[in-house]
C-alpha cells in the first residue's frame, strides 16, 4: 500500500483523496470531474465525436491531454492546461528574427518549428545579401502564416495591412488557448482592457501580445494577462 | 545486487528494515509546476529518493541531423547530482546515464502521440537530486507526469515500478540496502489504464514463481501510485 508524506507547504496526493469511478455510459458532466489526464477514460464514443484532445480506442473515448473536458453538441473535447502554437495559413502571429541568410529570415513564432520569411516577402525592397539591414536578429515583427506544409514547416508574410516591425511598446504571452477568454463574448474583454488601459493592444494567434502605450497603462494589461493565466490554472477555475 | 546473502533484512516477522511489509511502497509525494520556466516539470519524493523533471517543447530539432520527417523524436537526459548519494558523482553523463536516458525515451515513446509534431524535439532533463535506489523507476514515473503538465498529447500515463528479492522473500520496491544486498531486481514501466508493459529489465535470478509475485507486485503498486499522479495532475498545475 502507498503512503504518503506532508511536507510542509506542499500540495500533496493522497490515495484516501482519490476521486471517483468513471462512468460508463457516455461522457460525464460534474464540475470535479471536468479536469482529465492522459488515458483518461471519458465514456462509450457511440453517439459522439471525438474532438481536440480525445481518441476513440475500442469504443471508448480516451483523453490524450490534461485539461478540461468539454462537451459541445456531440462533439467531446479536452480544452488542455497547457498548449503549444501549431501555425494555420492566415494566422496573425509575432513574430522575433532569430537569424537570417543572404534571402531568408528565420522566425521564431513559439511554434514547434522555425518559419521562414523569404526576402520576396519582407517589409521592404532588399538587395540580395542586405537582409540585416532591414531587420536584423533579435528585432520583433507583425506578420501572417502564409503556407504551412505537411511537415509544419510555415512561411509567413509581412506584405499585408498593418503588418510591421515592432519599434515601440511591449510584448507578452499567454497560451494560445486562453486568447478567447482574453477577447471575451463579442471583444467585450479585450475592449474593456483596451479602454481602461489606454493602450494599444494587438493579439496575435501565436499567444504573443503587442501592447503600445504609456508604462502606466501596459503595466495594467501584464497584470490582467497575469491574472488571468493564473485562473486559468486553478482546476475547476475559469471556463 | 551485491550477493551478500547473509545479510539479515526482513525479521521473523516479515517486516523489512523500514518497517514495511513485502507489498508495501515508500511514502510518495508529487507536485506538479516546479520549475517555472519549463513547459511542464514534476518535483517526485518517493522514499528518500527525490527528482526533478522539466519538459521544453515541442521545439525545433538541432542538431538537424536528429530530426525524423515524419514524428518528433524525445531528447531524454537523466542526471545524478553530485551530491546525490554519499559518494560523489563525477558530474557529467557516463555509461549508466545513458543506459536510462534510452530505456526512459523508448517507454515514453510508446505513449507519447510524436507523429503529430514532425521533425521537432521534445527535452526531457530527469534531474536526481537525492538517490536511494530505484531512480530510473521515479525518473521515468517523475518524466510522464511532467509530459502531461506540459500539455504533450499521450495515450497514456507510464507507471514504473521495481520487485526484487531480499533473503529469498519477494518484495515490494527495494529501497538502498535491499537494492545492494538483495538477489534481484526487477524494475517494470506499466501503462495503468491498459496493463501494457513499456519498460522492463532485471538483474539476478528469478523462479517463473518468484517472477510471477514481483510481476503482480509490480501491477499493484503502478495502479496505486497512478491514482497518486492522477491527483496531483488534477490537484496541481500551479
Amino acid at each position: 500500500m502507498v503512503a504518503s508524506t506532508v511536507m510542509k507547504g506542499w500540495p500533496v496526493a493522497r490515495p484516501d483523496t482519490m476521486s471517483r469511478e468513471s462512468s460508463a455510459d457516455g461522457p460525464r458532466d460534474s464540475r470535479r470531474d471536468l479536469v482529465v489526464v492522459p488515458g483518461e477514460d471519458l465514456g462509450v464514443s457511440e453517439g459522439h465525436e471525438a474532438g481536440h484532445g480525445v481518441l476513440v480506442v475500442d469504443g471508448r473515448l480516451k483523453s490524450t491531454k490534461q485539461g478540461r473536458m468539454n462537451k459541445k453538441g456531440n462533439t467531446v473535447t479536452v480544452e488542455p492546461l497547457h498548449t503549444t502554437y501549431m501555425p494555420r495559413p492566415g494566422d496573425l502571429v509575432i513574430g522575433h528574427i532569430e537569424g537570417c541568410t543572404n534571402n531568408i529570415w528565420f522566425v521564431d513564432i513559439d511554434a514547434p518549428f522555425n518559419s521562414i520569411l523569404p526576402m520576396s516577402l519582407g517589409p521592404a525592397k532588399v538587395e540580395f545579401g542586405g537582409t540585416r539591414k532591414v531587420l536584423d536578429i533579435g528585432d520583433s515583427i507583425l506578420c501572417r502564416v502564409q503556407e504551412v506544409e505537411e511537415t509544419h514547416q510555415s512561411v509567413v508574410t509581412m506584405k499585408g495591412l498593418g503588418l510591421r516591425k515592432i519599434k515601440s511598446g511591449a510584448l507578452d504571452d499567454v497560451d494560445p488557448h486562453l486568447l478567447g477568454r482574453l477577447i471575451g463574448k463579442g471583444g467585450k474583454f479585450l475592449k474593456d482592457l483596451k479602454l481602461e488601459s489606454e493602450c494599444r493592444i494587438v493579439v496575435a494567434e501565436n499567444g504573443r501580445l503587442w501592447i503600445d502605450g504609456e508604462i502606466d497603462g501596459i503595466f495594467k494589461v501584464r497584470n490582467a494577462l497575469k491574472e488571468l493565466s493564473h485562473e486559468a490554472r486553478q482546476v475547476g477555475g475559469v471556463n | 545486487m551485491g550477493g551478500y546473502g547473509d545479510v539479515q533484512m526482513i525479521d521473523e516477522n516479515g517486516l523489512r528494515m523500514d518497517g514495511r511489509k513485502p507489498g508495501d511502497v515508500r511514502p510518495i509525494t508529487i507536485e506538479t509546476g516546479v520549475v517555472p520556466v519549463a513547459d511542464g516539470s514534476c518535483r517526485m519524493i518517493w522514499g528518500t529518493n527525490e527528482v526533478i523533471v522539466a519538459v521544453y517543447g515541442p521545439m525545433e530539432a538541432h542538431p538537424r541531423k536528429i530530426q525524423r520527417q515524419d514524428r518528433a523524436v524525445l531528447d531524454v537526459a537523466y542526471n545524478m547530482a553530485p551530491f546525490s548519494t554519499t559518494d560523489r558523482i563525477r558530474p557529467g553523463f557516463n555509461r549508466r546515464s545513458r543506459e536510462i536516458s534510452k530505456v526512459t525515451a523508448d517507454a515514453l515513446e510508446s505513449v507519447v502521440l510524436l507523429e503529430l509534431y514532425p521533425r521537432s524535439k521534445i527535452r526531457i532533463g530527469i534531474e536526481i537530486v537525492s538517490a536511494e535506489a530505484g531512480t530510473r523507476c521515479v525518473g521515468l514515473t517523475a518524466a510522464s507526469v511532467a509530459l502531461a503538465d506540459a500539455g504533450i498529447p499521450m495515450t497514456d500515463l507510464v507507471v514504473s515500478v521495481a520487485s526484487g528479492k531480499i533473503n529469498d522473500v519477494v518484495v515490494c520496491d527495494l529501497n538502498k540496502e535491499e537494492d545492494n544486498y538483495g538477489e534481484a531486481d526487477l524494475p517494470m514501466g506499466v501503462l495503468p489504464n491498459t496493463g501494457e508493459l513499456v519498460f522492463l529489465q532485471m538483474d539476478g535470478d528469478l523462479s517463473p514463481d518468484e517472477f510471477k509475485q514481483a510481476w503482480d507486485y509490480n501491477m499493484d503498486a503502478a495502479m496505486e501510485v497512478h491514482k497518486l499522479m492522477v491527483e496531483a495532475l488534477k490537484g496541481g498545475g500551479n
